[in-house]
Parts: structure tokens; sequence; C-alpha cells
């Protein structure tokens, strides 16, 4: 019978994610409440020191497969291995991080299972012996509750930074097991990755960022947002689809796929907070949200909300500063 | 080159969303829908590979009957046809019954690629692309913003976490998921929309009997998401004072001015 929690463990480059930590967490949590034990798998080549690593968290085992065609990243040979473990393991739930990685191969691994996955979760509660996972729908606007009653294995992401890494318990030394398996050759050739060479603004080094998204409606609007900025010293910035629009050039891009900013004074305006944006400047010291929709997810992580059109109240704030210049 | 662009059609991002009396999902009786915003990108990168390269571009689109107005401007912009598998509520299957029943749609078009946005904006899975190229036993790569053309195969860069990027090749047929940006989307043209109207949409019913079995999670409520932070509002919809405030915060307490 299916039994218990496999977690997996993103490693690349030699560490193991953030990630990994917050979803252990997870497990933990929902471990505890169901009385499931928790193991911890680790694909790759040469992490025997990951597995160790791994193996002083609170879990019941660690199962590592170490292997030449593991130490690229693929699709192919991740799910291979993911498979084989699934198989092995006979889990009730496969637990993991909705990280770019993770995206890219899991859904093939649920779908060998006639499975999908139970995406990008916030949280996990066990009602009446049920637990029910609840994930963000349009674009972070509702929360859903989902429910799955089916058989195992049951294959659940969580969204990073939904548990915290801290929690992740500390335990008495874990035992590791190495599992031996064929790897075929994967389909995909993958070049070694690369960062794009550093443009000209550093945004992580900015005190006071001024940033805008759709809601600024058209690029010569873009001028007065940089009146803002320039008034206080600080530099613009953007949500994706403004640098996508090609409006502003993406070393501006806040967020999962641009840059981690941690201003004194974050101005978003017109941005609806999606969490990939979030991820790129919720730890500013302060965040100024101005948006017209009460409801927009930004106002979650704002110190201060101006519901409102950003066109009325932007030179409006305009004025007012002025008169502190003077 | 023959390829296949999955389009979904979700409610207009500006829609202001009310929860239905059941709590169940939104109301929908009043919105108005859009393209899926990566599947707008995955067309277009489609038309242009086709310019490049030749061959046939085919919307594939599952859902009610209004998703048709999406596929029209598809076919506007320069879709050659399209397949439209059609139900009132196969829009709302979870991502392993909505590639199934997709697969079974399109598996005798043998396109040489697929391409997919890499997640809805309604549910948010980012799963059905990846689910149906394993369903296929097509190669895939997801996030893609960048595509080139090479003899059998396709170099494509992916983008990664927090500004990296990687290149990988891919043998064709094969599937992508397409991230918004890789291009700059074109408007129809009056003379696309008039060709549209003579272009095939063949509908298509759905071909899984029990599809029950490939259904394995249900929502069971949506709600506004909890608050967590105490977000100080300011102005109470006054503009004016709300910048007046603002300023104040910003000088006495923020120090910034
Ligand atoms: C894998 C992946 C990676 C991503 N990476 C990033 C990333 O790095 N950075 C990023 O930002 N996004 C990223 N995104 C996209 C993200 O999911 C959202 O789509 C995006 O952040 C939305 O941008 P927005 O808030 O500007 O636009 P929208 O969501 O369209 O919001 C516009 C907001 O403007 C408000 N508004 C409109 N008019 C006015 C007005 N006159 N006055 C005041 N308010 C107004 C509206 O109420 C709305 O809230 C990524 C998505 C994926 C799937
Ligand atoms: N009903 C549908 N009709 C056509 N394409 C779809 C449908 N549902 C999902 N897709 C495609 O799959 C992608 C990912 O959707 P999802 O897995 O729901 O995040 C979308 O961007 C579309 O390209």
């Amino acid at each position: 019978m299916a039994n218990g929690i496999l977690v997996f463990a993103e490693q690349r480059g030699g560490s193991l994610n953030r990630a990994t930590f917050e979803t252990i967490a997870a497990a933990q949590t929902l471990g505890r409440t169901l009385g499931q034990a928790i193991e911890a798998v680790l694909l790759g080549y040469g992490v025997a020191e990951l597995a160790a690593q791994l193996a002083g968290y609170d879990l019941s085992r660690v199962i590592q497969i170490d292997h030449e065609r593991l130490a690229e990243y693929t699709p192919d040979a991740y799910a291979q291995a993911m498979e084989h473990v699934v198989r092995m393991v006979n889990p009730k739930y496969v637990i993991m991080p909705h990280t770019y990685l993770v995206r890219d191969f899991a859904p093939k691994l649920a779908a060998r299972f006639k499975r999908d996955l139970i995406s990008d979760c916030v949280r996990v509660n066990v009602v009446e012996g049920r637990p029910i996972f609840t994930r963000r729908v349009f674009l972070g606007k509702m929360d859903a509750d989902v429910a799955s009653d089916d058989d195992p294995p049951i294959f659940v992401t969580f969204q990073s930074g939904a548990y915290r890494a801290e929690q992740a318990a500390k335990g008495a030394g874990a035992n590791i097991s190495q599992i031996d398996l064929e790897i075929n050759e994967p389909r995909t050739k993958p070049e070694p990755a690369f960062q794009e060479v550093k443009q000209a603004v550093d945004l992580s080094k900015a005190e006071i960022i001024v940033a805008v998204g759709r809601g600024i409606k058209s690029q010569e609007n873009l001028a007065l947002a940089q009146q803002l900025a320039d008034l206080l010293g600080g530099e613009l910035a953007a949500s994706r689809p403004i640098c996508d629009a090609g409006w502003l050039p993406i070393d501006r891009q806040i967020g999962s796929s641009g840059q981690t900013v941690a201003p004194k004074l974050y101005i978003a305006l017109g941005i609806s907070g999606a969490i990939q944006h979030l991820v790129g400047m919720k730890n500013a010291g302060t965040i100024v949200a101005i948006n017209k929709d009460p409801e927009a997810p930004i106002f979650d992580v704002a110190d201060y909300g101006i519901v409102g059109d950003l066109f009325e109240v932007v030179p409006a704030l305009i004025e007012e500063l002025k008169k502190f210049r003077t | 080159m023959k390829t296949i662009v999955l389009m979904k059609q979700v409610p207009n991002r500006d829609a202001v969303l009310r929860i239905n009396r059941e709590g169940t999902w939104i109301e929908e009786g009043d919105l108005s829908y859009e393209a899926n915003e990566s599947d707008a990108y995955a067309l277009e990168e489609a038309l242009r590979l086709k310019e490049k390269h030749g061959g046939e571009v085919v919307i594939c689109s599952m859902g009610p009957q209004r998703v048709k107005s999406m596929i029209k401007d598809g076919l506007a912009r320069g879709a050659d046809r399209a397949v439209h598998i059609v139900g009132d509520d196969l829009a709302h299957l979870p991502p392993l019954a909505s590639a199934s029943l997709i697969a079974e749609a399109i598996r005798d078009e043998r396109p040489d690629l697929i391409l997919a946005g890499l997640q809805s904006d309604d549910y948010g899975y980012a799963q059905t692309g990846v689910i149906l190229a394993e369903l296929l036993g097509l190669p895939h790569a997801t996030i893609v913003i960048e595509i080139e053309k090479t003899g059998d195969a396709l170099r494509v860069k992916r983008e990664l976490e927090s500004g990296w990027y990687q290149w990988s090749s891919i043998p064709l047929p094969a599937l992508l998921t397409i991230q918004s940006g890789i291009n700059q989307i074109r408007y129809a043209t009056l003379k696309g929309i008039m060709a549209a109207k003579k272009k095939e949409i063949r509908e298509v019913k759905p071909s899984i009997q029990n599809l029950g079995e490939l259904v394995h999670q249900r929502v069971e409520r949506v709600y506004a998401p909890q608050k967590s932070k105490q977000t100080q509002f300011l102005g109470n919809g006054d503009a004016k004072a709300a910048a007046a405030q603002l300023a104040e915060k910003l000088h006495a307490e923020v120090r910034v001015i």
C-alpha cells in the first residue's frame, strides 16, 4: 500500500536551492498532521555531499541517484529517474517546489502515473483528515481550495515562499540510499546556462524605485513616472509586460525573471502584483501601491495603498512633493 | 513545417471578478474574454516561423462556442485554419484531462511543432503543454524566449530563474511552451480579417468517454486571498487627499524627501 511523503530536493551548481528547504518544511507540516514519514530524493552527479546535508534534516531516508546523465538537467533524464523512485517508494504524496526546473519535468512525470500536479500551492490544511490544497488563480486575484481524494500518488508543488526554509526541522541523521539505474540518452541537449552581460543599471543598489505596470497604458506615459522618480532621486523600473512591449529595457524588469530588489522605498504604479513580480520586490522597506482595483494583490504587500487612477494621483503627488523641495 | 498552436480563451485581465453564489468559481455570465497572454505570443512566433521556413499554422482551442471569436482573430492575424474542440465545460478541466482531449484531437495532424503558452492566466496550472508532449511521445522545452531552426532540429533559448538563460537543442517534432515577450505581436489587418472568413474551423467533439478517470483535482471553493499585511489606505477615494497624505508619510515616516 502507498505510504509516506516523497520530497524532491532540487540542486543546481553544487548547492541545494532554498526552495528545497521550504518544500521540506511543507512536507513536514503535512507529515505531522497525517502521521506520514518523509523521504527526500536527490538527483545529480557528484552530489554525495548534498545528500549528506539533506540527511541532517528530520527525514526517514534520503534517496540519491548519482549518475553522469543527471549532471546536466534534462526533462527526459529527470522524469525517468523520478519515475523509477516514485514506483519504488510508492508514496502517498510527492511534494516538490514550483521552480522553473520542476515545472519543466514534473507534469511529464505525473502524466506517467495518469495524474497531474496540484501546482503552485500556497498552503495545505487538513480538514477532517482530507488535505485541502490552496492555490492562487487568476494571477493571484483569487485563492482556490483544491481537493484530491484519489488514489496515490498525489503530486503537489508549492510556491516559492509558501513555507519558510528556516522551519525545516533538523533530525538525528537520516540514512542515505544510492539507487543504481540505467538512464537513457536525453533527447534535448542543453548548453551551459549563462547570464546576459551586465547592463547599465544595477537596480539592486537603488534606494528608491518607482515601478510601472500595464496600468501606465502607453510608452509616452512613462514620462510621468520618470518625473516622480527624478523628484525622489530614484530609479524607474517595471513589471514584465512593460519590458515585453519594449517600452523599457529588460534590465529594468523586477521579478522572478528580472531583478530582485530591496530598496528603502518601492512605489508600484498600475502593477497588479502577480507572484512573479512580488518575489522581486516584497523585501523593500516601504511599499506604496497605487492601483484602481481595490482587490489587486499588490495591496497584500503594500504598507501604504491608494485606490485610484494613477493619472490623477501621480500628478497630484508630484505637486505635493515639490512643496517639500522648496 | 506544420505548427499547431494551442490557444485558450480566458477572462479579460482587467475584468472585475465576482464569486458565484455557490462560492465554487467566478460568475461567468457577464465576463468578456481574450486570448491567454502567452498563447498570443505563441501564435505570433508560429506565424514568424512560417514566414521564414514555410508551412502551415493551425490553431487548436478547446472550450465553448465563445472561443470562436478568439480563433477568428487568430485566423485574421495569419493562421491558416483551426481545430475547435467544442464543449461547455471543457475550459474548466484540469490539465491531464485537457491535454488528453487535445492529444486525441490533433494526433492525426502529425505536426512538426506544437507551441503552447507557458501557463493559463485563469487556472495557472502550467502543465497542459508538457503533459501533451508526454502523451504524444514528443520532446519538449518550457519557458522559451527565442527559437532558431537548424535543419531537422531547433535550438531554443530558455529562461531560467533570476536572470539566467540556457540554449538547448531539441529534435523535431517537438513541443515548446512560450514565454511572453518572445516577439512583438502583430495586429490583424482588414485584409486579414476578410481572408479569415474563408478559413476552415473544424469542430470536433471530445473523444474520451471516461473523462472522470483523468480528473484528479477539484476546486471546491474560491475566495479573495487573506491579506498578510496591514495596508494603510490613504485618501479614501480622493486622489488629491491621497497624494497629500502620501507625501506627508514619505516625508515624516519614510524620510525620503
Ligand atoms: C514564468 C513566469 C515568469 C514571470 N516573470 C515576471 C517578472 O520577472 N516580472 C514581472 O513583473 N512579471 C513576471 N511574470 C508575469 C506576471 O505573472 C504578470 O503577468 C505580470 O507581473 C503582470 O504585470 P502588471 O501587473 O503590470 O499587469 P496587469 O496584471 O495587467 O496589471 C495591471 C494593473 O494596473 C491597474 N491599472 C490599470 N489602469 C490603471 C490606472 N489608470 N490607475 C491605476 N491602476 C491601474 C489594474 O487594476 C491592474 O491591477 C512572469 C510570469 C511567468 C509565468
Ligand atoms: N482549453 C484549452 N484550449 C487550448 N489550449 C489550452 C487549453 N488549456 C490549456 N491550453 C494550453 O496550455 C497552456 C498551459 O495551460 P495551463 O496548463 O492551464 O497553465 C495554455 O497557455 C494553452 O496554450
